[in-house]
């Protein structure tokens, strides 16, 4: 590396490599110079002339965005001229710029109100009439009112680059430019939101969040996102017991600021009219409302008969419920004896970790997407899918060069950069995946990035096909639902002589059937007739119809607790809100635990989870890390699951896209709101 | 959409003058060629453009927009564009555009309601020592006075 440029910024000596921006110079020495169109990862835009600096010899002050450091440059950021400068540039950018801040959603966190505040432009000499248009709704989630806007490009640069949507541009030109959607009247896109939350004013905002409260009336929670398996933190605003907007301004969390519209905005379904809210029981073949303590008290009663008379009790579990959660149900499913304990398996991970045999630092994470020099991606639509990793990946590539190869069933977004795609049905993949063994040999290190589809005997062959190639490889095993790895690690899978979830539905003499979070009854029926079915869920769906008790559980952003992501970094969930009527899992086992007289330790999920670091093979994690809001690698060894149990047979993906999300997706009014919701746009 | 084998020819030999996967640098050429010949840039051109040269229609839009030779709505057969500009000003460049107007009874960026003449007040177009100018489509008229405008208009007339 060549060395370090000297500088004098605001008469302090400085360094910094070659060809930084004197903007980000100056953050690193905590000098923030301000500006409205630059912005970290993007393309430069020099267009706002807010970041006006002056340097020494230098005619004309010159945009700190666009300008890298020189030696022995001398650069003043607050100096009289440069101050007046910044002074006049917001007199331009307010001459049509309405003032109506206390109305206006970005009041309070506007980035043009903090600047006028900080150099006192509150005078105007323009005394013309201010050129207006009205207001433009493009879609459920977006609305643009364009004499906010200040032409920043912001929305624009995050819609290309960042989601690589390319959906807004700007027509027309000078006080008359206005941002414009792919469609002229509307968009057509992903809907994630990402233009609204970046954009500096309140040019854009957001049709969940428009006129409902002032910032900073919330509480901001940030948890992680119970729709994918990406474990995108999310900041929920919350105020009076409801939330009002996620978003991650605060670019904390595994995933900066990026959400997709699930994360922040398919929070809704948490006051779907539909939740339910106190618990049914059948009556006379009727689901009717009864208290908790009688619900409950059915259950453990009609769990513990069972029990006495040894009869077969099958547990599904959930792929949305914590680590402790699930943890506790396991416990549950020894105490009262029962192997027969399952989940929806969405990927291969008991496969991809045996075929690792516990090689340390084997598992990439979402930043690892970030960094590595190639990236594989088989059989998975990632931007349908894996948003998050999507960006990554983007991200990589117009950072970095990366290199990236797509192997994939259909077109995806991700052949606009890649280097190599090829098309494969799926089970297939990985006789095109061996064509590439020269382009992968050249590329540097390497992740690869597998779907559903790659299980089994085909993953062994990809890992076996990885190792021959001799590059470094770390791997992620994509999983659909917020939990998937974690419902793995914990060990909801049959135990000996167990049945699996299908197997427990087809079984014809099952005594009770125990689903919590988990919709099987959606596509296969039940064959045993007198079957006790409980249901633990948000809603009632099939299987809870077909239920004899229905317990309201709280969902994710109603409790604590820790989840896993698709890559294994696990990461705590804080409450944001309580539901009236609802309990979180966790609750309701310890309950039934206690009415049947089982004695499963302390149900608080911290103390769950020191059960988990001490007893659950590599989950021995460090606790700063989650308890400070960050996301911690687990190691890639196989949790607490003999591998035989782990069918690969039965691994299936949710088939989920950007708008749909299980269960959870049919009661989030957004998601069916937007036209390209599936049915729309975007098919399966 | 289609194009004469003539401007068919004349796009495929631009999109050839830019380096492999620089093909969208072609954009504003091939919208004035195009617009040449169609008219103005109607969605459908927008589209095809858009197609050839790799980029989304959208990023066309933003082009059209922007720049004011090209246009998204039908002008007239003739098109007569009148500097304003200083140097034409200076000389009664205005006048002229206010007699051209009551003449036509349109004003700025209007067509004539049987389409054959429309109308554009413009700046500078690079004629200023032979202020004032206009411009008929391509071709320049220099040092115009309003009679010559008067004869101009009527003779454009009779040729639509």
């Amino acid at each position: 590396m060549s060395d370090l440029v000297k500088f004098t910024l605001d008469g302090r000596e400085l360094q910094a490599a070659p060809g930084t921006l004197v903007i980000d110079a100056a953050k690193k020495a905590g000098i923030e110079i301000p500006a409205f169109c630059y912005y970290e990862g993007l393309s430069l835009q020099a267009a706002c002339r807010m970041c006006l600096v002056e340097v020494k010899g230098a005619p004309k002050l010159l945009a700190a965005c666009t300008l890298p450091v020189a030696e022995n440059m001398v650069i003043e950021t607050e100096s009289p001229t440069v101050v007046d400068a910044r002074k006049f540039t917001l007199e331009f950018l307010l001459t049509n710029h309405p003032l109506d801040c206390p109305v206006c959603d970005k009041g309070g966190e506007c980035e043009l109100q903090d600047m006028v505040f900080r150099y006192g432009a509150g005078e105007s000499r323009f005394t013309e009439i201010k050129h207006h248009v009205d207001e433009k709704q493009w879609s459920p989630v977006v609305f643009f009112d364009a004499p906010r806007c200040i032409l920043c490009y912001r929305c624009v640069r995050i819609c290309d680059e960042g989601m690589g949507v390319k959906a807004l541009g700007v027509t027309n030109r000078g006080a008359y430019s206005e941002i414009t959607p792919n469609m002229g009247s509307h968009l057509e896109c992903d809907e994630c939101g990402a233009c609204i939350d970046i954009c500096p004013v309140g040019a854009l905002t957001s049709g969940i969040y428009r006129y409902q409260t002032r910032p900073w009336e919330m509480d901001h929670v940030g948890t992680i996102c119970t729709h994918c398996g990406d474990g995108c933190k999310t900041t929920l605003g919350v105020r009076n017991n409801e939330i009002i907007r996620g978003n991650n301004r605060d670019r904390s969390g595994i995933n900066g600021e990026f959400l997709c519209i699930k994360g922040r905005y398919a929070f809704d379904f948490i006051n779907h009219p539909d939740r339910l809210q106190s618990p049914l029981m059948r009556v006379n073949g009727k689901l009717e409302e009864v208290s908790w303590s009688k619900a409950l008290v059915a259950v453990a009663q009609k769990f513990s008969e069972i029990k006495a008379a040894s009869g077969k009790i099958g547990i599904i579990g959930s792929n949305r419920t914590s680590n402790e959660e699930n943890f506790y149900l396991r416990k549950f499913a020894q105490a009262i004896g029962t192997p027969h304990l399952d989940h929806r398996r969405t990927g291969d991970i008991a496969t991809l970790l045996d075929a690792l045999s516990g090689r340390a630092d084997a598992l990439a994470t979402a930043e690892d997407l970030y960094t590595a020099q190639s990236v594989l991606v088989v059989g998975a639509d990632l931007a349908q899918q894996h948003p998050f990793l999507a960006f990554q990946m983007r991200a990589n590539w117009r950072h970095h060069q990366s290199r990236t190869f797509v192997v994939t069933q259909g077109p995806v977004r991700e052949d606009a950069f890649a280097t190599r795609n090829l098309r494969a049905e799926p089970g297939q993949e990985i006789d095109a995946v061996t064509t590439l063994a020269d382009d992968l040999k050249s590329s540097g290190d390497l992740i690869v990035v597998f779907g559903d589809s790659i299980r089994g005997d085909s993953l062994r062959k990809l890992v076996s096909f990885i190792a021959s190639l001799g590059v470094p490889a770390k791997y992620i095993c994509l999983l659909d639902y917020s939990n998937s790895r974690g419902a793995f690690d914990m060990g909801l899978i049959p135990g000996d002589g167990g049945m699996s979830a299908p197997e427990m539905l087809a079984a014809s003499d099952l005594d009770a059937l125990w689903v919590v979070g988990a919709n099987p009854l959606a596509d296969a029926a039940l064959a045993s007739q007198n079957a006790f079915v409980v249901v633990q869920d948000l809603f009632l769906t099939e299987t809870a119809q077909r239920a004899d008790i229905v317990l309201p559980a709280a969902s994710a952003y109603e409790k604590t607790g820790t989840v896993t992501n698709t890559c294994g970094q696990v990461q705590r969930l804080s409450k944001a809100l309580n539901v009236m009527g609802a309990k979180p899992d966790l609750d309701i086992f310890h309950l039934i635990a206690r009415g049947m007289r089982l004695d499963l330790g302390p149900a608080q999920p911290d103390k769950i989870f020191s059960e988990i670091r001490a007893t659950v093979k590599g989950y021995d994690i460090p606790l700063p890390v989650i308890a400070t809001g960050g996301a911690a690698l687990t190691n890639p060894v196989n949790g607490n699951v003999p591998h035989a149990a782990a069918s690969a047979a039965l691994v299936r993906g949710s088939r989920d896209t950007l708008f749909t999300s299980g269960t959870l997706g049919r009661y989030s009014p957004i998601l069916s709101k937007v036209m390209e919701a599936p049915g729309g746009l975007y098919r399966k | 959409m289609t194009f004469s084998p003539q401007l068919e020819a004349r796009l495929e030999k631009l999109l050839r003058s830019y380096p492999e996967g620089r093909q969208r640098a072609a954009l504003i050429p091939m919208l004035m060629y195009a617009q040449d010949e169609a008219g103005y840039i109607s969605k459908e051109l927008a589209q095809e453009v858009a197609r050839r040269c790799g980029v989304t229609t959208l990023q066309v839009d933003e082009v059209v927009g922007y720049y004011t030779m090209l246009r998204a709505r039908p002008m007239g057969r003739t098109h007569l564009q009148i500097c304003t500009n200083i140097s034409c000003l200076l000389v009664g460049g205005d006048k002229l555009w206010e007699q051209a107007c009551h003449k036509l009874g349109i004003g700025h960026n209007e067509v004539t309601p049987d389409g054959a003449i429309s109308l554009e007040e413009v700046e500078c177009i690079g004629a200023c020592s032979w202020a004032p100018a206009l411009q008929t489509n391509f071709d320049f008229h220099h040092k115009v006075t309003p009679e010559k405008l008067d004869q101009l208009i009527d003779a454009l007339r009779k040729v639509n």
